[in-house]
C-alpha cells in the first residue's frame, strides 16, 4: 500500500499545484517520481513530527493542500496536541497518513505498533479518520481527502495487502461499502485487517450462517445511515478493526448502538488492552490478538453458541 | 523613514489600553503584555505590510504572537491598527466574548493569523506559512513573536532546525526576552543562555537589542530584510512590565490585576490623556 501511495500522490500532484507531501524523514526512495513532478511538491522534515504538523497547518492555511507522511504512531500519539491545536481548531485541510497501522509493523515492536490511533483521532473536533481497506479505497480516500476542506487522518498498511474491491471505486467520506448482504450476522470492518474478516465470513458461511460483509473507509464520521438498515436485517453486528478493542471503530458502533431501542448485540473484536512483548510477525501478532481468520470466526461462532 | 516620536505616543497608548482592560476586566498577564508593547508597536505601524481591509489577502505579512498569554496586548493593537472598531473590545473577557485570555482562530477574528496559547506552536505554523510563500512566489514575509519561556518547548526548537536547513529567508523570529517565566528566572529554571548562539548554532542569523529601543529594533529588521540566505533571529531584552515603574521586573504582574490608583499611577507615568 505504501508504493500505490506513493504513486498516487504522484498523480495527484501532477493534477493540482496545491498537494505537497511531508514526509518525516521516511520512504526512502519512495517520492522520487514526485520530486520529478516539481520540487514544491515534496518536503522532507526531519524526524521531528509536532514541527512537522504545524508546518503542514501553516502552509494549509496559505493555500496548500499538505500531506503529511510517515509510520503511524509518530504521526498521531507523538504530535497529537500539535493535531488538535494547530490541525483541528484551526480547521486546517491537512491530510495525515499513518503507515504500517495496526500491526504491520509487528517485528519492530510496541513503539511502532498503532493500536490507539483511531481511538485519540476520532475524539477531535472536526478530524475526519479513514481506514482504507485496500489500494483502491486508499487512492479514492486520498482523492475524497483533497476535496474535503478539514482535517483528515488516514491509516494504511504496509505492502502486499490483497486487493478486495476488483476495479476503481469512488468513495465519499463518511458513506460505508457493503460487499456482501447477509440475514444472520453483519461483519462491519475497516482498514487492512479485511481480507482476514473476509475469509473468516467465508468460514461462517460454510457452517451454514447468512454472513454479511461490509468495508468502513471512514470510522468518522460514521455511516449510522448504513447501521440504522444493516441493524434491521441482520441478528448479530461484529465489528474488526486491527486496533485497540477501547474507543476504536466498535467504540463508535457502540456509541451509536447505545440510544438504539432494538438493535442487534454487538461483538466488538480488536486488540486485547495490553503490549505485546514477544516479537512475530503480523499474522503471528494478529494471531495473539484473536485477528486471524480462524481465530475472529472462532469468537463468533462462540459467541452465538 | 520611521516616524520615532509618533511610535513612541502608540507604544504609550497601547500600554495604557492594556493596563486599563485588565484593571476593567480583571484578566492577568500585563507583564508579559508590557514587555512585548514597543515589538508590536514597531510591526504593526511601520515593518508589516498589511491592510486592515484586506486581512485574507494571499500576499500580506503573517505576524504570530507565539506567546499567546499576550493576546491582550495583541486585541489593543489590531484595534488601533484598524481591524476592529473599539466596540467589539466592549465585551471583552465577559461570557460569549470572542476576547479569550488568549487569541481566538483567524475565522473567529480578522487580524490574528493562529490561534496561540499553547506554547511552542508559533513557530512552526509561521515557517509553514514562509514555506507556502516560497512555494507560490509569494512576496510575504512572517514574523513570530516568541517569550523567554517558551524557548523550553522542543517544537521550537525542531523548526528552527527546518528553517535553517531551509534557509527560509522570509522568516522572523523575535524572541522577547524578558528573563521570567511564571514561576521564576527563565535562565535559572532552563539552561536558556547563551539564547543567541543557539540561534546562530542553528544556522539562523541572530542578533541582540534592546526590545524597547524602537530604532534599534528597526534596525535589526532592516538586516531581516536584507539577509538573503537564512532565518533572522532577533534576540529581544525586554523588562516584564516595561514602561510601568512598580510593574517593571516584577513577576507578580504576570497574574496581578491593578487596581483603580495603580491604573491611574500608570495613566500619568505612560503620559496618556484618560
Amino acid at each position: 500500500m505504501r508504493n500505490a501511495f506513493a504513486k498516487e500522490i504522484t498523480r495527484l500532484a501532477a493534477a493540482d499545484e496545491r498537494v505537497v507531501l511531508l514526509s518525516g524523514d521516511i520512504g526512502n526512495n519512495l517520492f522520487e517520481d514526485l520530486k520529478r513532478v516539481g520540487e514544491r511538491h515534496f518536503l522532507n522534515c526531519g524526524i521531528a513530527e509536532a514541527n512537522m504538523i504545524g508546518v503542514a497547518a501553516g502552509m494549509a492555511m496559505s493555500g496548500l493542500r499538505p500531506i503529511v507522511y510517515t509510520i503511524t504512531p509518530f504521526t498521531t500519539t507523538r504530535c497529537f496536541e500539535q493535531i488538535r491545536v494547530d490541525l483541528c481548531y484551526h480547521e486546517a485541510p491537512v491530510t495525515i497518513v499513518g503507515t504500517g497501522s495496526g500491526l504491520s509493523y509487528a517485528e519492530l515492536g510496541p513503539t511502532h505498533h498503532s493500536l490507539e490511533d483511531i481511538a485519540i483521532l476520532r475524539s477531535l473536533p472536526g478530524m475526519t479518520v479513514m481506514a482504507p481497506c485496500d489500494i483502491r479505497e486508499m487512492q479514492a480516500g486520498l482523492r475524497a481527502a483533497l476535496r474535503h476542506d478539514g482535517p483528515v487522518y488516514m491509516r494504511i498498511g504496509k505492502k502486499g495487502e490483497p486487493n478486495i474491491h476488483t476495479s476503481e471505486i469512488d468513495l465519499t467520506i463518511g458513506r460505508a461499502i457493503e460487499l456482501r448482504a447477509g440475514q444472520d450476522i453483519a461483519l462491519l470492518v475497516t482498514g487492512v485487517i479485511m481480507p482476514e474478516a473476509q475469509k473468516a465470513a467465508d468460514m461462517l458461511s460454510k457452517q451454514g450462517l447468512s454472513v454479511g460483509l461490509t468495508s468502513f473507509p471512514s470510522v468518522k464520521p460514521l455511516d449510522t445511515a448504513y447501521l440504522d438498515d444493516v441493524a434491521k436485517r441482520s441478528k448479530l453486528l461484529v465489528t474488526v478493526e486491527e486496533h485497540g478493542r477501547i474507543g476504536g471503530f466498535g467504540g463508535a458502533v457502540a456509541e451509536w448502538r447505545a440510544a438504539k431501542r432494538n438493535a442487534p448485540p454487538l461483538l466488538m473484536l480488536g486488540a486485547r488492552d495490553e503490549f505485546l512483548h514477544v516479537v512475530g510477525d503480523q499474522d503471528y501478532a494478529r494471531g495473539i490478538y484473536g485477528l486471524t481468520a480462524d481465530k475472529i470466526a472462532a469468537s463468533v461462532t462462540n459467541y452465538l453458541s | 523613514m520611521a516616524d520615532l516620536q509618533k511610535l513612541d505616543a502608540l507604544s504609550r497608548k497601547l500600554r495604557y489600553r492594556i493596563i486599563e482592560t485588565s484593571h476593567r476586566t480583571s484578566t492577568p498577564h500585563l507583564g508579559s503584555c508590557l514587555s512585548c508593547a514597543d515589538l508590536l508597536t514597531v510591526l504593526y505601524f511601520h515593518f508589516l505590510r498589511i491592510d486592515p481591509a484586506r486581512p485574507t489577502d494571499p500576499e500580506r505579512d503573517r505576524f504570530i504572537l507565539s506567546k499567546g498569554h499576550a493576546a491582550p496586548a495583541l486585541f489593543q493593537v489590531l484595534a488601533m491598527r484598524g481591524y476592529y472598531g473599539d466596540e467589539l473590545l466592549a465585551d471583552y473577557g465577559q461570557n460569549g466574548s470572542l476576547f479569550a485570555e488568549h487569541p481566538p482562530t483567524p475565522a473567529h477574528l480578522p487580524g490574528i493569523e493562529a490561534a496561540t496559547g499553547s506554547l511552542g506552536h508559533g513557530l512552526p505554523l509561521g515557517l509553514g506559512m514562509a514555506l507556502a510563500g516560497r512555494i507560490t512566489n509569494s512576496p510575504h514575509r512572517v514574523v513570530v513573536v516568541l517569550g523567554d519561556g517558551e524557548c523550553n518547548e522542543g517544537s521550537v526548537w525542531e523548526a528552527a532546525l527546518l528553517a535553517g536547513a531551509q534557509q527560509v529567508k522570509n522568516l522572523c523570529a523575535v524572541v522577547d526576552f524578558n528573563k521570567w517565566q511564571a514561576t521564576g528566572r527563565s535562565r535559572e529554571i532552563m539552561a536558556i543562555d547563551p539564547l543567541t548562539d543557539k540561534w546562530k548554532a542553528f544556522g539562523w542569523d541572530a542578533v541582540e537589542i534592546d526590545g524597547h529601543d524602537h530604532e534599534a529594533f528597526i534596525g535589526a529588521l532592516d538586516r531581516f530584510e536584507a539577509v538573503s540566505n537564512r532565518p533572522t533571529a532577533i534576540i529581544a531584552h525586554t523588562v516584564k512590565g516595561s514602561g510601568v515603574s512598580f510593574m517593571q521586573d516584577d513577576n507578580n504582574w504576570h497574574y496581578k490585576i491593578p487596581n483603580e490608583s495603580e491604573l491611574h499611577k500608570a495613566r500619568i507615568e505612560l503620559r496618556v490623556e484618560a
